[in-house]
């Protein structure tokens, strides 16, 4: 238990050093750290709107977090989840707009399958390209991001287009729309959160409680134990990725059904690299996930705010970026703490 | 007569480990002196601080009466010492010439002098009879002649003293002979060798003195001359140690193995197995002896379903099992215990129970309808750790956190509890201490008793003779020969090693 | 019929093989780069980034001073701070290479987005502050067709093929080469030979730096002198893409370089080819071409080519 509590300390005390050393960039450009902080917490916390908000920020963060911290579990890096998303959204879209006369009942989970599948696939082929061939899943999956993203932006741009101004798809039919939980103003707290918070609770069961869970980390810590011992690695590592592309997928399918109703522009922005900050955080764990997905949705919902007071939203990219160097680098946090706790006694 | 070497009452600590508890060496001036332990003992972090890789914590080294504090192993090379490591120290894709004069490059204005390199080594070569060839590139040489390189490396930069880690651990027993004939010349040029063995008939053949370690401190210094293996072995374990286990008349069953004709490619599509054939009955162990690389790695793999055959089969129980997948081989009764524990044998940052069941962690009762069982994983871990003896008893500790011998046990207990009808072993006391040795042989000759058939493969001869019913020997992955251990010498296996035929070898009995 | 002839324009169009050469200079800047730090065993993806942080800092340097050439320099300096940051994480603390290639990555994305406003005044991109001059070699641009393709070219490109040069010397022919090249395959060996594993280590990661802020800055001061956010757009990848089908040799990684150029100039020309009249709304389909081109590459060669044996494994003692 100890163990897991030091683990969690790591990444708490990397976001506070990297809040502390974004408070010096502020200071550079000449504003208050302060100011900008407080603008931030009302930003993300100070109204039901801005409470709404968040939530529904942090919804498609959750999934794309235990995307990639599921393929983390399995010894892969799937930076792809931001094209599984695109994917995942753009096919969610078009059995959407279809699903004009089937009933809600059946039109949802069809839709959100939909996307989960076209997330998987995606996905595997990253999946399968290193199993295959030994192609490093970073550099694939960058590639694939790309082409999704260009794929979408053709889509929306020629055969689904309508309307002027953003690129964006027709709206999906009424009965494949997820229904509100609450509507604050202009924003609908959607539901997808429930679903979202439902998949943290599956992944968690699946890595911990069943035989495939097993076999998946046995490959991911020790892929030639793991072969010696029967499993087949080829396997797990394509079923790994498809669960987190279908993550991802997801992701793309509760953004389009239960915020914008359509495929909006590149719909994506950065939700999939947000994941790796937010599975680094969270330390692979479907927990800490959530949690790590609730301070990014606060810091982005917040940081709209910050731009009022003159503090550039980008702010929030460079915050994330220190995080993962400090993750990355977590030697370099963990001497500090020790180095605190050798002081103290 | 001057000292070469005299390391005074050295102290290193480890995390957790008294490495060199106040151990104090003398080494004199001309002579080849060995230093004798087991796994552990501290003999190579003793000579890795005379090397300059590692600082002491306290003490004094003096190299040929001067005390010196070296920094790193460029201040060990400036006065004359050099090193072998037992893992070779060799960039494998740079040539031989390359490797030699890394970090002590000769130039010529801002490019290196690559020719004149070559031509130094050449010298070197033929000076003390150490064939090379200076452009060959290392990961094309075979093992003897990488070690006679890390040789050239030393005399290159002027070494006086050498110090070779378990130099012989890699080579034939002919090789060996012509190891020693180099260190003979060596020694008669007036270098100073140190050599770090756990082989005691070598140690005997070769050394003047001789300094027994164990458990970080220094047991007995002693003249050759004056002393037998049985002392040493007393001084290095702290008992009398009994050199064989008790092995019971074979009883042996139907042919229950059998390889024919077997053709396997390495991972450089190169052919590491070449047409063997043999079989295993049931109740015997069959050993493969054999020096690394003849083909060994590769024959593991292919009776594991870790790698396909190129030609030939492989029958299990009259079932034709070529090419089948490690968990079908499993399931048919088919188990092995593979020879790196570390990367095949167990997933260390898995709990101990979660180790145990590995390769059966699908079946029942551990799994049932894809969900884990974890209490009947809990029950059966704590049944085979008491069976087996692991220490410490309990399950829930992380691999990584046993000791070497006690993860051999992790590994032995898992395959052995499978009750397989036929197991193959490699390797499977490398790196262990001798009460480890002792418990594993007994299991292995346990599994024997109750008619399992044993592949063993081992690059120690002592163990192949102690636990063999029937030894062949592999070569460049063909098969020189089998005999049987009661019928045979080491020298005649170590022929067999070198790739010499049995029929040449028994031809020549004069 | 039509798609040949408008093949014939492109392929005898001079224009076409400076622009080749305009879009792979990049590339070959970016793998040298990618070359250097792998060679000695350290990952380094955060070529992107370094990249991006190049073409911005360039441009802001050139529109502080008014000295194009000022902002080549300070690009490099900003190169030589990034990677720098990427060898501290992963040489000295053993860090996970990838994941703080990744986090460099994002920092450079965070801070350009960040200082676009308060130093241009403008988010989105900035306006054209100054570029490099490009130079026109007397005898070679007389030649008819070779003279129109080559001969008047931005300095940074033949910069960039000297670096080739360079880098393939520094590698083969010197004993720091031979050192960085033992240190990639087995940092042990090297170690127990006096080599000091982690500077050598360090010179490769800072060398990447440079090179690859280099790339970054032809894309804003060397091509269209102003800065445009994320206007790498996924070219570092690429370069790495290059470094691995070149087998993590200069030369190769040149003439990689040279191919992916090769493929986005050809995508462009076909684009707008007036012969074929492909409508704008289509473009994104074209964009994907270097990155599909990519990822087959990567799937296709990563078998047959060799990285260096501790490539992206920390060294410790």
């Amino acid at each position: 238990m100890r163990s897991r509590l030091w683990a969690f300390l790591v990444p708490i005390v990397s976001v506070v050093i990297a809040l502390l050393l974004a408070s010096l960039v502020i200071l550079f450009i000449g504003q208050n750290p302060i100011t900008a902080y407080q603008a931030l917490i009302r930003g993300a916390f100070g109204s039901k709107l801005s409470l709404a908000t968040t939530i529904v920020k942090t919804t498609p963060l959750i999934l794309t977090g235990l995307a990639v911290g599921f393929a983390f579990r399995a010894g892969l890096f799937n930076i792809g989840a931001e094209g599984q998303m695109i994917m995942g959204a753009l096919v969610a879209t078009t059995v959407g707009i279809n699903m004009g006369s089937t009933p809600a009942v059946i039109a949802i989970p069809l839709t959100m399958l939909a996307g989960m599948a076209a997330g998987a696939g995606y996905a595997a082929i990253i999946g399968f390209l290193k199993a295959k061939t030994g192609a490093h899943e970073v550099v694939s999956s960058i590639m694939l991001n790309w082409i999704a993203e260009y794929f979408a932006t053709y889509m929306v741009t020629v055969p689904l287009a309508v309307g002027m101004g953003t690129p964006k798809s027709p709206e999906i039919a009424p009965s494949a729309k997820l229904p509100p939980l609450l509507t604050v103003q202009a924003t609908e707290l959607t539901s997808g959160i429930l679903v979202a918070i439902l998949a943290a609770f599956v992944m968690y069961i699946i890595l911990e409680k069943t035989t495939k869970g097993y076999e998946i980390k046995a490959t991911g810590f020790n892929p030639y134990a793991a072969e010696y011992g029967g499993i087949k690695i080829s396997q797990n590592i394509i079923l790994a990725m498809a669960v987190s592309g279908a993550l991802a997928g997801l992701a793309g399918s509760l953004e389009v059904m239960g915020v914008h109703h359509r495929f909006l522009g590149t719909l994506s922005g950065g939700k999939g690299f947000d994941g790796i900050s937010i599975a680094l955080i969270g330390q692979n764990h479907p927990i800490g996930i959530i949690f790590a997905a609730l301070l990014m949705g606060s810091l982005r919902t917040g940081s709209n705010e910050m731009q009022f007071v003159g503090v550039p939203k980008h702010i929030i990219i460079i915050v994330q970026g220190i995080v993962i160097f400090l993750v990355a680098a977590d030697r370099i946090v963990r001497t500090v703490l020790i180095r605190k706790r050798v002081k103290s006694q | 007569m001057e000292n070469a070497v005299e390391m005074i009452d050295i102290v290193k600590q480890f995390p957790g480990v008294l490495a060199n508890d106040h151990v104090t060496l003398e080494v004199r001036k001309g002579e080849i002196h060995a230093i004798v332990g087991e796994n552990g003992a501290g003999k190579t972090t003793l000579m890795n601080q005379l090397y300059g890789l590692l600082q002491p914590d306290s003490g004094e080294i003096k190299v040929f009466g001067k005390t010196v504090n070296f920094k790193g192993p460029r201040d060990a090379i400036s006065v004359g010492i050099g090193m072998v490591h037992q893992h070779f120290m060799l960039v494998s894709n740079l040539t031989v010439a390359e490797n030699v004069v890394l970090g002590s490059e000769t130039m010529r204005g801002i490019v290196f002098d690559l020719d004149r390199a070559k031509k130094e080594v050449k010298e070197l070569s033929n000076s003390y009879g150490l064939l090379v060839d200076p452009v060959a590139k290392i990961e094309d040489l075979p093992v003897g002649a990488q070690q006679r390189v890390e040789i050239i490396k030393t005399l290159y930069r002027g070494a006086e003293i050498l110090i070779l880690d378990e130099p012989t651990a890699v080579l034939t027993p002919q090789e060996t002979e012509e190891l020693f004939e180099i260190l003979q010349k060596l020694k008669e040029s007036g270098k100073t060798i140190i050599f770090i063995s756990h082989k005691l008939n070598e140690v005997m053949e070769i050394s003047d003195r001789i300094t027994v370690m164990r458990l970080g401190k220094v047991t007995g210094v002693l003249e050759k001359k004056r002393t037998n293996t049985r002392e040493i072995a007393r001084l290095m374990v702290g008992r009398e140690v009994v050199f064989r286990v008790k092995k019971n008349p074979g009883k042996f069953g139907k042919t229950i193995l059998k390889v024919e004709n077997l053709w396997v490619k390495d991972n450089r599509k190169l052919d590491a197995i070449k047409g063997i054939s043999f079989h295993v009955k049931e109740g015997e162990i069959l050993g493969v002896a054999g020096v690394a690389g003849n083909g060994q790695t590769e024959l593991v793999e292919a009776l594991t379903g870790l790698r396909k055959p190129e030609k030939g089969r492989v029958i299990f129980l009259d079932q034709d099992v070529t090419g089948k997948a490690p968990r079908e081989l499993r399931n048919l009764g088919m188990t092995h215990i593979p020879e790196d524990r570390h990367k095949y044998g167990l997933v260390l940052q898995y709990p101990a129970y979660f180790n145990m069941i590995l390769g059966r962690h699908f079946k029942e009762p551990f799994s049932v309808s894809d969900f884990l069982n974890q209490k009947s994983i809990r029950d059966f871990a704590e049944k085979v750790f008491k069976e087996y003896d692991i220490r410490p008893d309990d399950i829930r500790m992380l691999g990584a956190n046993f000791s070497g011998g006690n993860q051999q046990k992790l590994v032995v207990a898992r395959e052995m509890s499978a009750e397989p009808k036929v197991i193959v072993i490699a390797q499977p006391t490398r790196g262990l201490d001798v009460g480890a040795i002792e418990f594993i042989h007994n299991s292995i000759l346990k599994l024997r008793d109750a008619g399992v058939g044993i592949l063993l493969i081992s690059m120690e001869l002592e163990e192949i003779f102690t636990l063999s019913d029937r030894i062949i020997v592999m070569y460049e992955g063909e098969i020189m020969g089998e005999v049987l251990p009661q019928e045979t010498t080491i020298e005649e296996v170590g022929l067999l090693m070198a790739g010499h035929r049995l029929e040449e070898v028994r031809g020549h009995v004069s | 019929m039509r798609f040949l002839m408008a093949l014939y324009e492109i392929f005898t169009n001079p224009q076409f093989y400076k622009l080749t050469l305009t879009a792979a200079t990049p590339f070959i800047f970016a793998s040298l780069g990618g070359v250097y730090s792998e060679i000695t065993g350290v990952v380094n993806i955060a070529l992107e980034g370094i990249m991006l942080m190049g073409a911005f800092f360039s441009i802001v340097f050139t529109f502080a001073l008014g000295n194009p050439w000022i902002g080549v320099v300070a690009a490099i300096v900003i190169g030589l701070g990034m990677a720098w940051l990427h060898g501290w994480a992963s040489i000295k603390w053993c860090g996970n290479q990838i994941v703080s290639g990744t986090a460099l990555i994002l920092l450079a994305q965070g801070v350009t987005g960040f200082l676009m406003e308060p130093i241009f005044g403008q988010p989105g991109q900035t306006d054209i502050v100054g570029r490099i001059p490009e130079f026109r070699i007397p005898g070679l641009a007389n030649i008819p067709f070779i003279g129109d393709a080559i001969g008047t070219l931005s300095p940074l490109i033949y910069i960039a093929f000297g670096s080739v040069a360079l880098t393939w010397f520094i590698i083969f022919k010197t004993k720091l080469g031979l050192r960085m090249r033992a240190v990639g395959e087995n940092p042990e060996a090297a170690d127990t030979l006096g080599v000091n594993v982690h500077m050598v280590r360090y010179f490769g990661v800072l060398m990447s730096g440079v090179m690859a802020a280099l790339g970054g800055a032809f894309l804003s001061v060397g091509e269209v002198g102003n800065f445009r956010e994320l206007m790498t757009g996924g070219r570092g990848f690429i370069a790495l893409a290059a470094m691995i089908l070149g087998n993590w040799n200069p030369v190769g990684a040149m003439w990689a370089s040279l191919l992916f150029g090769f493929s986005e100039a050809f995508a462009n020309q076909l684009q707008s080819s007036p012969l074929l009249h492909v409508s704008s709304n289509v473009k994104p389909l074209f964009n994907m071409f270097p990155f599909v081109v990519t990822l087959v590459v990567v799937a296709g060669f990563i078998g047959r080519t060799r990285p260096p044996a501790a490539d992206g494994v920390p060294y410790e003692k």
